[in-house]
């Protein structure tokens, strides 16, 4: 399998998401807000369309868009104007209709818009590797660097605001980190399917840790895991490498619910 | 004495509904151990959360004459669903104290570890917080906002849903704290048990502040702080 460039590709671009993805959805799932990651994706349907129109590249336009849409979720949600959900319905609704009408306009309703909706690992080239490469650690990074701000942050967030933290940059870091996984990840699992891959090995590790390091660390590893283990099983049974990665993931979750009850 | 905080006329509403406090003038010392006792809904958690600056007044002013201030607010456990130590927790509370990228200094970590021997649950620094009882998450909870060194700790209802040997020992901590640290310490509830033999000054707000002064000139009416019909 390995002897193939392209599988080699698409192993090195899931190692990358598959670690990042559960990194930024361990905060998301903590702040009671593991939807934001599809509403965001629903956005970078638009991003994508924007491509299309504008015939720029469709990971770039898929960045930009989406971290402004997240900054939006973000911002709606801060003011507490509108219930969190709602925020979320709207800018998830206003993504997909507006991709919909954009990918129209640019007369693309006939390009094979599947794969970004549920991945096309298998179609990476060396380019898509070395931007998801280079992002993908330029996120684990600024992660590693901010955990403990941005832990204390998902603890206890009024608590957080009083003693003087930067809350609100730091909820919107969360946030731009979120667009920045899922605009990455577009190829790998879809956009459609993304938010998954950044919410089932936190919920996974989350009933078999031990601490919130290690729920981080197993998530990370589950989400490798199940990545890995998904494009394997998709290559040798040829199934779709994005949903068959999700269901691994869900499988996971499955396990890890079975385990916690087990163990008591 | 010096100040801690004072507040002039404030006023609050949320929104366009009609204002939770009227009028409240307020000063607090440096080193004071206050209770804030009122029915529930008459305005002790908004009167609070206006002190640590989470809510902004309608009218009058807040102002803070310290620049460390703890918070406990009102809740039980951790709002989180990961699994979370008693350690990772207090550290949460250090945040603020250090800076901002980076792991956490050998100094910081001496700070955390004081703040959770201060409390008594050295032995259970790497227990799971879901492990601990009640008063031990309290207890946690409090170790937390001591880990900033604090100046002002405000904790409200800090022995909700702790039994009464949970609530004495809470109480005693507090004492130690004040005395010890010297720290400024507000302390709401809706009932007082044990507290209210350390207050020495005990402030009823219901809509405003309808007593201010030392727990034994507390009208009799009022001796149970949760009367609604006083």
């Amino acid at each position: 399998m390995l002897d193939l460039e392209f599988m080699r590709l698409a192993f090195g671009a899931g190692i990358v998401v598959g670690l990042l993805a559960p990194a930024v959805g361990f905060f998301l799932v903590q702040r009671r807000l593991s939807l934001v990651g599809d509403g965001i994706g629903h956005v970078a349907f638009a991003g994508v369309a924007l491509g299309y129109l504008l015939d720029l590249p469709l990971v770039l336009t898929a960045l930009v868009v989406s971290v402004a849409g997240g900054l939006s979720i973000e911002w709606i949600r801060a003011r507490r104007r509108t219930a969190g959900d709602q925020a979320l319905a709207l800018i998830f609704y206003t993504g997909i209709a507006g991709g919909v009408v954009l990918v129209s306009a640019a007369g693309a309703l006939n390009v094979n818009l599947f794969q970004f909706l549920f991945g096309s690992i298998l179609t990476v080239t060396r380019g898509d590797l070395a931007v998801i490469a280079a992002l993908g650690a330029c996120s684990l990074v600024v992660i590693a660097l901010l955990y403990r701000p941005l832990v204390a942050v998902v603890v206890d967030e009024e608590g957080a605001r009083v003693a003087g933290l930067p809350v609100s940059a730091l909820n919107s870091l969360t946030v731009a980190l979120a667009a920045v996984t899922i605009a990455l990840s577009m190829r790998i699992v879809g956009i459609l399917l993304i938010a998954a891959l950044m919410v089932l090995p936190v919920i996974a590790a989350s009933r078999i840790a031990w601490s919130m390091r290690s729920t981080i660390l197993l998530g990370m590893g589950i989400g490798l895991g199940s990545v890995l283990a998904g494009i394997s099983i998709a290559y040798y049974a040829d199934l779709p490498p994005g949903g068959t990665t999700v269901l691994v993931a869900a499988a996971a979750v499955l396990v890890a619910e079975f385990w916690s009850v087990v163990r008591g | 004495m010096s100040l801690a905080l004072r507040l002039e006329q404030v006023t609050f509403a949320y929104g366009h509904a009609p204002p939770v406090l009227r009028d409240v003038d307020l000063q607090v010392e440096r080193g004071e151990f206050v209770a804030i006792a009122g029915p529930n809904g008459g305005g002790k958690t908004t009167l609070v959360r206006l002190v640590v600056g989470l809510e902004q007044p309608t009218s009058g002013r807040v102002e803070l004459m310290v620049r460390k201030v703890g918070y406990l607010p009102q809740r039980t456990q951790a709002g989180i669903d990961a699994p979370l130590t008693v350690r990772e927790l207090v550290t949460t509370g250090r945040a603020s104290r250090t800076r901002l990228i980076g792991p956490l200094s050998g100094a910081d970590r001496m700070s955390v570890q004081e703040a959770i021997d201060r409390v008594g649950l050295s032995t259970s620094a790497d227990r799971r917080l879901t492990t601990l009882s009640g008063g031990q998450q309290q207890r946690a909870f409090i170790a937390k906002a001591l880990a900033a060194d604090p100046e002002l700790l405000v904790l409200d209802e800090p022995t909700t849903g702790v039994d009464v040997e949970a609530q004495d020992a809470i109480a005693a901590l507090l004492q130690r704290l004040r005395s010890e640290l010297e720290m400024t310490i507000l302390y709401v509830s809706h009932e007082f048990g044990a507290v209210e033999r350390f207050v020495e000054r005990i402030v009823l707000v219901r809509g405003g502040i309808v007593f201010d002064g030392p727990p034994a000139a507390l009208p009799g009416v009022w001796h149970d702080p949760s009367h609604a019909h006083a």
